[in-house]
């Protein structure tokens, strides 16, 4: 397997409070890989070091390395923004922008200096095809994205991030805030995607781990416990934590 | 990762936007500093004791402000003495008695449309209501400006109103207190942050006022005590600002460049007061 | 004591009630006497000879009283403030919002309440000694007292409320909204413009709104420093504005030309009610969302 996310020794602190503790991991691409854990445990933590979305929070401090391919994602000549270009995000909660589904999802593209309206057309298509919702909004992409319905809006969100063209994309807790039928759409849908994505979802819930995952991270105060096969993992826990979180024993 | 930054497009964008941001922030500071530093600079130099202490005298032909700023006093004093009970007191009827939703969106509208009526034409009503029904007047000033500023009061002691924790009064009826009783000994005590900011805002905004004020509360500079200053036409600081400021008598610019600093320097205290009440309630409201 | 109570209530009730309608009274007094003073010169000049005329004499031994000057000095004088002032102030609200370190923030917000508190005639004395010469000598026209002396002092004037409306707008904006623009690689700078501002529209719509109702309704500032001349509105000749058309000449009329004055606050009153509308329409958009 090819890792295509490498995390490094990875230490990260709010203020004075350390939240990551010393994170190795090798991301493998082309794959779907959960992380999970109680909440606080700093899955969703450790998901935002890899596009540098915990930059934005302050008093952040963070050691060690996080790689992506080749490129080191914490050097200091680094553009966040090309990084985050290649590694999307889908977040806990569905947020469309307030403006047209059209406009939502050309945003990116437009962003990064995609011009001329055939291709921007194409591009919209596409992604929304790829995140399985062309059929539901073709006849409304002029609309406003907020008419949407929330699993709706989650598959809008994923067809924006794809629009820009990523290899990774990052899932929040994509379907926390979904009904049980949106939820499986989604999981579907990450699924499929992982053909041509690396998908890495921070996941409350251990049955969607199970279903869709290849690989689980287990993560419990800011330690990453235990890292391996989703099936391996919950079926032979190396460690006795791991055991006890997916026994349903705490959490 | 092929390129290694954003395309040099999106980077002149960013700086350019960057920049128009900080420039249009430092125009705003620059007026305001360039306006207080003209009219203090331009200004204090003419603050002089005689002028602030005497009044007006055609005879020896010299300008005394005294009249014009115990005018502007007494005008702030009867304007808030009477706009503090009309305010608050529909403040509390909007949070504590009105129970008709449509009957409290007409309120709200009407006190909305209030705020945006411009000085000059409240300064004509209060020209027909009340300076050609009794003459003008302090009184009619006031009255006019009680009209003017009663949104702003109703809206802060509304705003403080919804502060008092909704348990207060629950308990109080709980006690078998009745709703009189309740408003007055916990509704009332917890809007004085509401009703210090409303003054010090309407104190603020009396003291700029002269469109209002020329065609009801007139143009005379003598002295009055209090009560014969209600029922006598005056200028307030503002109003003896506009008129130097367009007479050619010696020393009427001067005297104009003075009041401007005196108002200057209050508009500065009032702003003041008005961020340290802020502070110091909410300070108070998070304990 | 119960029954006797339970009167006290009522009657306390009914006194609040009372003050609760002062100010629906005071707005229907307004009204009423405006409506009632300002229908008769009409009745008498013609509404189309008041609107449309573009002569106003109103001492002459013919007077005629034609308000077209006094309404498109107005509507000029406003739009020409809102030209300068909404992209100065907008571009100073995002960066108070978005942008200012906090401390910065501080100095620049008791900037921008100083400015608010300012009263209107020290801005016109300012403008008549600094601008209006100013003006003269740069542009080499007789008399700086202008239009466009009048279009400055008004920009600057509705600064404060358009930023601090703009400033409430874009600090509104739910964080999330940003994160997805930052998370799709777009920059923070780029974020605030195309997102933020976007989602903020309403808002900053209000600003502008409220922003006009300002600039229409300013009168002693703009007596002081635009001439005061009744000419038909052009950037560098006096002109006189609906405000203070009724403000220099209500000391000394009489008669018709009382009465047209009159006319005048009504037209005047009748634009703030359509601005009030269109603000409360900006205003309740933005809570609905």
């Amino acid at each position: 397997m090819n890792s295509i996310i490498t995390a490094k020794d990875l230490c990260l602190w709010y203020g004075s409070a350390q939240a990551l503790k010393n994170i190795d991991i090798d991301i493998p691409e082309q794959s779907i890989t959960a992380f999970i854990g109680p909440s606080g445990c700093g899955k969703s933590t450790f998901l935002k070091t890899l596009n540098r979305m915990n930059d934005l929070v302050p008093g952040v401090k963070i050691t060690g390395r996080v790689r992506y391919g080749k490129q080191d994602v914490y050097a200091p000549g680094l553009d966040v923004n090309l990084l985050r270009k290649e590694i999307g995000m889908v977040f806990q909660k569905p947020n469309p922008f307030p403006m047209s589904i059209y406009d939502n999802v050309a945003y990116g593209p437009r962003t990064h200096g995609v011009k001329g309206k055939a291709k921007l057309d194409d591009i919209v298509e596409r992604s929304l095809r790829d995140a399985a919702i062309w059929d539901e909004v073709k006849d409304r992409l002029k609309k406003n994205a907020l008419g949407l319905s929330g699993g709706q809006q989650q598959r809008l969100c994923i067809a924006r991030a794809l629009a820009v063209g990523p290899k990774v994309l990052l899932m929040d807790e994509p379907t926390s805030a979904l009904d049980p039928i949106s939820t499986s759409k989604i999981e579907e849908l990450a699924m499929g995607l992982k053909e041509k994505y690396t998908i890495i979802i921070v996941t409350h819930n251990m049955q969607q781990a199970v279903r869709i995952s290849d690989y689980t991270a287990f993560f419990l105060l800011g330690e990453l416990i235990e890292f391996g096969g989703t099936e391996r993992l919950f079926s032979q826990p190396e460690r006795r934590e791991t055991e006890d979180y997916i026994t349903g024993r705490f959490g | 990762m092929q390129n290694s930054s954003i395309s040099t497009g999106r980077k002149l964008y960013i700086r350019l936007m960057k920049g128009l941001c900080c420039l249009s922030a430092a125009i705003t500071c620059g007026v305001a500093l360039f306006l207080i530093g003209y009219v203090l600079v331009k200004g204090v130099p003419n603050v002089t004791w005689e002028l602030v202490s005497t009044k007006l005298s055609y005879l020896d032909g010299t300008i005394g402000i005294l009249p014009d700023i115990l005018n502007t006093v007494y005008i702030i004093i009867a304007t808030l003495l009477i706009v503090l009970p009309l305010g608050v007191g529909a403040a509390i009827y909007l949070t504590e008695y009105a129970r008709n939703k449509r009957l409290v969106a007409v309120i709200e509208y009407a006190a909305e449309t209030l705020s945006g009526i411009p000085s000059i034409i409240f300064g004509l009503v209060g020209m027909l209501l009340f300076a050609n029904t009794f003459g003008s007047c302090l009184l009619a000033g006031a009255l006019t400006l009680v009209i003017m500023n009663l949104p702003t009061v109703m809206r802060t002691a509304q705003e403080s109103l919804k502060t008092v924790p909704q348990s207060y009064r629950e308990g109080a009826f709980g006690l078998g207190a009745g709703k009189w009783r309740v408003v007055r000994t916990v509704v009332l005590p917890g809007c004085v942050d509401g009703v210090v900011t409303g003054c010090i805002l309407s104190a603020g905004r009396i003291l700029g006022e002269s469109a209002a004020l020329l065609f009801t509360a007139g143009v005379a500079h003598t002295l009055n005590d209090f009560f014969s200053g209600l029922g006598s036409p005056g200028a307030t600081l503002t109003v003896a600002l506009y008129l130097y400021a367009r007479e050619p008598r010696p020393g009427a610019a001067e005297a104009s460049f003075a009041i401007a600093a005196i108002l200057m320097a209050l508009t500065l205290v009032i702003n003041l007061a008005a961020a340290l009440a802020g502070r110091y309630f909410k300070k108070r409201s998070a304990l | 004591m119960q029954k006797q109570q339970r009167l006290a209530e009522t009657i306390i009730h009914g006194v609040f009630l009372l003050l609760g309608l002062v100010t629906v009274g005071c707005v229907l007094l307004i009204t009423v006497y405006l409506v009632l003073s300002g229908i008769p010169a009409i009745r008498q000049i013609g509404l189309v000879d008041f609107l449309l005329g573009d002569t106003w004499e109103s001492t002459a031994a013919e007077p005629s009283f034609g308000i077209l000057p006094f309404i498109l000095t107005s509507v000029y004088g406003t739009a020409g403030a809102i030209l300068f002032g909404v992209p100065v102030g907008f571009l100073a609200a995002v960066y108070l919002a978005k942008l200012a370190p906090p401390r910065v923030k501080a100095v620049v917000e008791s900037a921008v309440s100083l400015l608010a508190g300012i009263p209107s005639v020290v801005y016109g004395l300012v403008g008549m000694l600094v601008l209006v010469p100013g003006i003269r000598r740069l542009f080499h026209v007789p008399d700086g007292a202008s239009l466009l002396s009048a279009i400055v002092v008004l920009a600057i004037m509705i600064l404060p409320s358009i930023i601090k409306v703009s400033v409430t707008a874009l600090e509104a904006v739910p964080s999330e909204y940003e994160d997805a623009s930052l998370a799709l690689g777009a920059t923070s700078i780029e974020t605030y413009f195309r997102v933020s501002a976007p989602a903020a529209k309403s808002g900053i719509a209000a600003a502008v709104v409220l922003g006009v109702g300002r600039a229409i309704g300013e009168a002693m500032a703009v007596m002081m420093v635009s001439g005061n001349v009744p000419n038909m509105p052009s950037l560098f000749q006096s002109v006189r504005f609906l405000t203070t058309a009724v403000a220099s000449e209500m000391a000394y009329s009489s008669g018709l030309q009382r009465q047209a004055l009159f006319s005048i606050a009504l037209v005047l009153y009748l634009f703030i009610l359509l601005i009030n509308a269109a603000l409360n329409f900006f205003l309740k958009r933005d809570k609905e969302r």
